[in-house]
């Protein structure tokens, strides 16, 4: 996903490539380790985070139920992460002002997926690998690989909204 | 007198643990299924679809509805005439924590809420009520926290006109947007005290809702009126608009003091789980 400038707020498209799973405390480690300057445990730069916690793995399957959480949880810390380099973010609901100019200003875009399907979502993973945080249990970092995901654009890297 | 294991009860939780968070409950199934036929926004139709798809898969692979399988919230009816043998609020627990690790459910359950980390999977949150009988009857509402972080509560004036009350409704509703997954029910608690109204308002959530009965009481025509302008807020299934924001209004109310008048909303999202036994 390199040219994200064509992509319109309302748009909708399948995703498939890598995605990293990190929510509240991971993102207060990652704020906090950009802080310090300390070694970030995957790649900022052109990255997309998904705003998700699984369920424990099942038996027999690559992942447990895996939905979006809310986004605007993660509002006070997505501008740092923005302006370290992350491109895009998966997850559900609006989000504050400050991220939408942060958006805009980075080139950044933000997308929801079906919210409350998380066994749905769970069949478009491909691979699951924890990266970072083991300690955080449900919220440790994830290296997904995911096959035609679900997503529509909901703030785009100009700044439309389909918030409005 | 009828004597009950406390082992007994443990493995009905565990049952319960399995059915709310495999299989959505009927009545919340039949009017998710209502919203996808009536609708006829494009986008919003087809999300609908998803949700139901959803529930689908997850009923036929045993897998979460949702990944946030939630807060274990647990309503207890113990009979006076029943005498249970060992400790029941650990035999709930014990099946809350063999039960989400039995069916891989999450870790969503921090012991310490202020430091935080250590995520496991139970305690849950236990209401006992002592009720006439030899029975014991246990609910058990597995409560995503997307949608209890909108929860509100005003403790009104009692002279407050019933048209306050309602905007205070809806604009919980309004508050919410589209963060906590709508369509919502919408459950009202009013009356009683602070702590009170707000058990009722998450006891609503567990009224069965397919059918409004006729002829309606003055509760039911204030649900109904409700539901109208909570749908007239136009937020629908993501925030992406359509017919259906709520699914469903349920007030339960209780006698209240001279001075007061309490009123507690608490939403729930689409993925609407309960489940219950008698033993």
């Amino acid at each position: 996903m390199n040219k994200i400038n064509i992509y319109k707020a309302g748009q909708e498209l399948f995703f498939s490539g890598i995605i990293y799973v990190a929510r509240d405390q991971a993102h207060k480690r990652l704020v906090e380790a950009i802080m310090n300057k300390n070694r970030l445990p995957f790649p900022l730069k052109g990255a997309i985070v998904y705003y998700c916690g699984p369920t424990k793995t099942p038996k027999n399957k690559i992942i447990g139920a895996c939905g979006p959480t809310t986004s605007s949880r993660m509002d006070a810390f997505t501008p740092t992460l923005l302006q370290s380099g992350l491109m895009g973010m998966i997850g559900k609901g609006n989000r504050s002002s400050q991220v939408r100019a942060a958006i805009k200003k980075y080139k950044g875009i933000y997308f929801i997926t079906y919210a409350g399907c998380g066994a749905l979502l769970s069949k478009h993973i491909e691979s699951v690998k924890i990266i970072a945080y083991r300690d955080l249990g449900p919220e440790a970092i994830l290296k997904l690989t995911v096959k035609d995901f679900p997503l529509i654009v909901a703030i785009d890297a100009k700044g439309g909204s389909i918030y409005g | 007198m009828k004597e009950i294991k406390a082992s007994k009860i443990t493995a009905a939780v565990i049952e319960l643990v399995k059915r709310a968070n495999f299989s959505l409950r009927i009545d919340v199934l039949s009017a998710l299924r209502k919203a996808y036929i009536s609708e006829r926004n494009k986008r919003v139709k087809k999300l609908l679809k998803a949700i139901v798809d959803n529930a689908a898969l997850a009923a036929k692979e045993s897998l979460a509805i949702c990944q946030d399988t939630g807060m274990p919230v647990v309503f207890v009816e113990v009979g006076q005439d029943l005498k249970i043998i060992g400790d029941l609020k650990k035999a709930i627990n014990q099946g809350i924590q063999e039960g989400y690790k039995k069916y891989s459910l999450r870790n969503s359950i921090v012991v310490n809420p202020l430091l935080r980390g250590g995520a496991g999977f139970s305690p849950g949150v236990i209401h006992l009520d002592l009720v006439m009988g030899n029975k014991i009857k246990i609910t058990l509402l597995p409560k995503g926290f997307g949608c209890e972080n909108k929860s509100q509560l005003k403790m009104f004036e009692p002279t407050a006109k019933i048209e306050e009350i309602k905007e205070f409704i809806v604009a919980a509703v309004k508050n919410a947007g589209c963060d906590a997954c709508p369509p919502y029910v919408v459950g009202v608690g009013v009356g009683g005290t602070a702590d009170y109204a707000s058990i009722l308002a998450k006891k609503a959530l567990l009224k069965k809702f397919t059918a409004y009965r006729l002829p309606l009481t003055a509760i039911g025509k204030l649900e109904k009126s409700l539901l109208f302008a909570i749908n007239k807020l136009n937020i629908g299934p993501m925030g992406l608009g359509g017919k259906t924001t709520a699914l469903a209004v349920n007030i339960l109310t209780y006698p209240t003091h001279i001075a007061g008048l309490p009123v507690s909303v608490n939403i729930s999202c689409h993925a609407l789980r309960s489940a219950t036994i008698i033993l």
